[in-house]
């Protein structure tokens, strides 16, 4: 498990530097910003990827958070943390991308009718293979379709929130003022989609320790 | 015995809720909740071997080229500017700079005749920045030549840490280009061109990772070897080094080696 923002924050020295580089792109430098980019890129592409599932979009939410960023930079608090604050702006807009992503696909599979953001779906609906044999489910690839559907199924609230928690190891305030919802109701957001999660893979998992477990006595 | 709900295992697992002493307490004798939570751990860690694909170590380096240009110029206020930490530190060495002049002058106009005063004066406020920049350019120097004879710290390791080299090419950066402004003032456009080119490395340099491939920093040294700099320092240096031991240079022989200057 990454748990990327405590690593970023409890580097004062990187805060420092950060911190100047942003100083000096405020009073118009804007190469300085370029160290800003070259140090963040990949922990924000780690997040935008988990979110969104794919390499494109992760690579296009990089690029936007950054842009964004930029131009946000005279709202940016100087006693905060850059890294953290432009992961925020990272998973705003992979919300955004996901939502469209969505739209695009309802629209391709049924012409004319909009999905509604943020309804929920059942998971199990998504899992590509509700009953695969054990000796399939031996194979990482079918795993990591499963899981892949599995995390496509929750809503983008519960995928947000459980990549900011689970792997990213975000807080609960953090993930409550990117999702906007209250402490409370990101929390419960966390509970629902692990919750989803487990429903639809520990048959799986379950299987495939079975499947294991059968292949070592043989 | 009441078994612990799902949302207490996740809670737990995620660590979420305040009970987690009394929930771990519960989880030491209960055999059944302990597997309850091991088959909660095992999906997550399936989960945790979910690949994200390596963007590749030069990654932020793609990003900036791509948004770099889309980016929109940012109007400064002047005074922002020079708010810099790192800036004002040099502007606290140039105003030391004027300062020292300032009291060099006095000291030289009760020596010499009142007519001369303006010229003296001149005089003094050069050989002051000569002083300054000759220094300047000797550390700018040591720092490249100590960057291109950088090496791994163990021959088994694939990367090169040049961070002491990037920090001490931040701070010349800006005195650099404090000098060069001052160059440009005071007219001598040879001092500033190479005091400009200067800058272009020491930028590339500041903006490298503070690690290294070899065949990164190949390219860098191949930067510094194109563009001759190290030549053009040294060449700068020794002439300014010959304008401090002239104690009274004439004007004439100040302009001459400003001419010389000119043509590197």
């Amino acid at each position: 498990m990454n748990r990327m923002p405590q690593t970023v924050e409890s580097t004062p020295a990187i805060a420092d530097s950060d911190a100047l580089a942003v100083e000096r792109t405020r009073a118009g430098e804007r190469d300085a910003f370029r160290i800003l980019v070259e140090r963040h890129s990949q922990n924000v592409f780690r997040l935008a990827y988990r979110m969104t599932g794919n390499q494109h979009d992760a690579e296009e939410v990089v690029q936007e958070a950054f842009l964004r960023a930029y131009q946000k930079l005279g709202q940016f608090a100087a006693r905060a943390n850059f890294g953290t604050w432009v992961y925020r702006i990272a998973a705003n807009y992979a919300i955004d991308r996901m939502r469209q992503r969505q739209k695009e696909e309802a629209r391709r599979q049924n012409p004319g009718v909009d999905k509604e953001d943020g309804m929920e779906q059942d998971p199990l609906s998504q899992v590509h293979d509700p009953a695969p044999t054990p000796e399939r489910l031996t194979q990482s690839l079918e795993l990591r379709v499963q899981m892949e559907g599995a995390l496509a199924a929750l809503s983008h609230a519960e995928r947000t929130a459980f990549v900011m928690r689970h792997w990213e190891g975000c807080g609960i305030e953090e993930i409550a003022e990117v999702l906007k919802l209250s402490s409370g109701a990101a929390k419960n957001t966390v509970f629902r989609a692990v919750q989803k999660l487990r429903a639809a893979l520990e048959p799986f998992v379950r299987a495939g320790e079975q499947a294991k477990a059968i292949g070592t006595e043989s | 015995m009441n078994h612990l709900t799902e949302e207490q295992l996740i809670a737990f697992r995620e660590r979420l809720g305040p009970e987690n002493t009394a929930i771990a307490r519960h989880l030491a004798d209960c055999d059944e909740c302990r597997a309850a939570l091991e088959r909660l751990d095992s999906v997550l860690a399936v989960l945790d071997s979910l690949p994200v694909p390596d963007p590749g170590e030069d990654y932020g380096r793609r990003v900036w080229q791509q948004i770099a240009p889309r980016l929109p110029e940012k109007s400064a206020r002047w005074w922002q500017l020079w708010m810099v930490p790192r800036r004002l530190a040099a502007i606290g060495a140039v105003a030391a700079l004027v300062v020292a002049a300032f009291f060099v002058g006095r000291i030289s106009n009760t020596k010499g005749p009142i007519g001369d005063s303006a010229a003296s004066q001149a005089q003094v406020r050069e050989r002051v920045l000569v002083v300054a920049v000759g220094q300047h350019l000797g550390r700018s120097e040591m720092m490249l030549v100590e960057l291109s004879n950088a090496e791994p710290a163990n021959p088994g390791q694939k990367q090169v840490n040049i961070s002491a080299e990037q920090r001490r090419a931040e701070d010349l950066l800006e005195e650099n280009r404090l000098y060069r402004q001052t160059a440009l003032q005071e007219g001598d456009a040879g001092l500033a061109s190479v005091l400009d080119e200067l800058e272009r490395v020491l930028l590339d340099v500041a903006h490298s990772p503070e690690e290294v491939t070899p065949a990164q920093l190949e390219s860098i040294r191949h930067k510094i070897e194109a563009q001759g700099i190290l030549f053009k320092v040294r060449v700068v240096s020794k002439e300014l080094e010959q304008r401090q031991d002239n104690a009274k240079p004439s004007p004439t022989q100040n302009d001459s080696t400003k001419r010389e200057r000119n043509k590197i």
